[in-house]
């Protein structure tokens, strides 16, 4: 069955009007060899052989029992309730409302997940989330850019996926990218000093950073303000449960990767990018914005508001073409949190931090696996590797353990409340092994 | 509708202010503050910035829209209203107090209206 909305006597008319015999006519002007007159596509399958196909390349993926990995992707539990939720069909299947006054239901999911995003973050107002966390960081360095401030700083210690994006958006946006030097597995905030002017549009830090390690958010966002620049945090949705928000760092902007709260880990997502920032920016925030009124009645209702930012009404002079959002994304990160609170929050935090501590002191005592760096971390730590990272990977994976991501000739570990004490353990002794056999 | 007659004025809608001859003050008219209906926010340039007649030098938001202002003259900027960034409404209640900004050195500028010329151009806009 073929979806053509208008009639044949509707197209019938419609060729008349131009002046056009057939519909085929139209097309004249497209040379007959680029004309398609068959698509060679694969005759129809049954449900059932769509279902074999579809479990035969799932099946190409290999999930493991135990997983150290993280570095921008993170393994946590998601309870049952949050699937339960999201898969009713009127949140699984609805599409960016057009007319969105009309579906209040989905207007409230993002005021709420906006509102929880302001609570994690500290900030006046939220977006209604945007693709992924990588392009909210490449957004918010877009906000920055003033007239007379074009220079972006970002430190070397941020997500290189990270770097990478807003170098691309950058590049189209007349900023410049450079790189803050990492020293000792943070940023280096001596060669920040020197290299703020009166041309920095912003700084870009993320905490904890790529390396695991905490940085010294507020010294880096004080060092920016004396500049004049805006200061934008990347963050951890689970780590900002426990460390201090962005506001009380003095960020401007805050924005991450939403995948920990609630999304699984998948072959390229869909992730979902947060973004955050104070009163003094709300006009400069790309993408939609929720807000609460009252209706004719007076009964609470949602509007789309602010909408004066975006593309559909300034046209080329908008910031950003960012003209939708994660809804059902941003729905999962709202009913995670839901579902595990504030308190809940706070206790994966705890135990991310206490057992990657445990893995960090039982790892870093095996000969070869010292900690590469001293200094305060969150759920990952990179350690060095006594021979080639990828020979110890195949060693873990044979006994089921994903390990940790090859990083700067060392492996990037990460600890979540999802690794029990025995899966360390296990971890441990593997690499004992390991370290046994390449030296 | 107000048109003052110690001011000129240009066809996109601002007025001028002459201070000396190479100093004035620009801002939106009554009619332009009539069409776009009530400002929300006010989007200003930096003191030290130049401006060239007929460029845009400033935007403002309204409930529905965002509208271009444009430069009557060539020159660099000395003073911006900042009291306007709080205050976009006072543009709607008292267009010709609320300056947008100030320009010095002024070296060039296009065609400027008279009170009595501009109304004329008001009111074949409204008959149309």
């Amino acid at each position: 069955m073929s979806y053509i909305p208008s009639s044949q006597q509707e197209r019938q008319e419609m060729l008349q009007t131009v002046g056009v015999a057939a519909m085929d006519n139209l097309f004249a002007v497209v040379p007959s060899a680029l004309q398609i007159k068959q698509l060679n596509l694969p005759s129809a399958k049954s449900e059932l052989e769509v279902s074999r196909m579809m479990r035969k390349i799932a099946g190409k993926n290999r999930v493991f029992s135990s997983i150290f990995r993280g570095a921008g992707a993170y393994h946590h539990y998601i309870p049952a309730i949050v699937k339960s939720i999201t898969a009713k069909e009127s949140f699984l299947t609805a599409y960016t409302p057009y007319q969105a006054e009309i579906s209040q239901g989905i207007l409230q999911s993002i005021f709420e997940y906006q509102t929880m995003i302001c609570e994690l973050t500290g900030m006046d107002v939220s977006n209604a989330s945007i693709y992924d966390g990588a392009s909210a960081a490449a957004e918010a360095m877009t906000m920055c850019h003033e007239r007379k401030r074009d220079r972006v700083l970002i430190s070397a210690t941020v997500l290189p996926m990270v770097i990478q994006t807003v170098q691309t958006y950058c590049n189209g946006n007349d900023m410049t990218v450079e790189l803050i030097p990492e020293k000792s597995g943070v940023t280096d905030i001596e060669a920040l000093e020197t290299m703020l002017n009166d041309k920095t549009a912003c700084v870009y830090l993320q905490q904890p950073n790529y390396f695991g390690m905490l940085e010294a958010a507020e010294k880096v966002g004080e060092a920016a303000h004396r500049a004049g620049a805006k200061f934008v945090m990347g963050i951890n949705p689970i780590a900002a449960a426990v460390l201090k928000t962005p506001r009380d760092c003095g960020a401007d902007i805050a924005v991450g990767e939403g995948q920990p709260l609630g999304m699984p880990l998948s072959f390229g997502g869909p992730y979902l990018g947060f973004m955050a920032t104070n009163t003094a920016m709300t006009r400069r925030l790309p993408g939609r914005i929720v807000g609460e009124t009252v209706d004719i009645e007076g009964k609470r209702a949602f509007v789309l508001t602010l909408q004066a930012r975006e593309q559909h009404i300034r046209r080329e002079k908008a910031s950003s073409n960012v003209c939708s959002n994660q809804a059902l994304c941003a729905m999962t990160a709202s009913v995670y949190c839901s579902a595990m609170g504030p308190s809940g929050l706070q206790e994966v935090a705890n135990q991310c931090h206490a057992k990657a501590h445990y893995a960090a002191r039982q790892i870093s005592a095996i000969p070869g696996f010292a900690l590469r760096n001293q200094g305060e971390f969150f759920h990952e730590f990179l350690t060095e590797t006594p021979c080639r990272a990828e020979t110890v990977l195949a060693k873990l994976a044979e006994k089921d353990i994903l390990g940790g991501y090859p990083v700067s000739n060392g492996i990037l570990w990460c600890v979540t409340e999802m690794n029990s004490k025995a899966q360390i353990d296990a971890l441990t002794t593997a690499l004992k092994e390991v370290s046994l056999a390449c030296n | 509708m107000n048109i003052p007659q110690n001011l000129s004025y240009t066809k996109s809608h601002e007025w001028v202010l002459f201070l000396n001859e190479t100093t004035a003050r620009v801002g939106i008219t009554d009619t332009a503050q009539q069409l776009l209906g009530d400002l929300v926010y006010i989007n200003l340039p930096e003191v030290g910035d130049s401006v060239v007649s007929g460029d845009t030098f400033s935007d403002v938001e309204s409930v529905k829209a965002v509208s271009d202002i444009y430069s009557p003259v060539t020159g660099e900027i000395s003073a911006v209203n900042e009291e306007l960034k709080d205050a976009p409404q006072k543009m709607n209640t008292a267009p010709y107090d609320s300056w947008l900004i100030e320009v010095k050195n002024i070296t060039g500028q296009e065609k400027l209206l008279t009170a009595e010329q501009y109304a004329k151009i008001c009111a074949e806009e409204e008959a149309h």
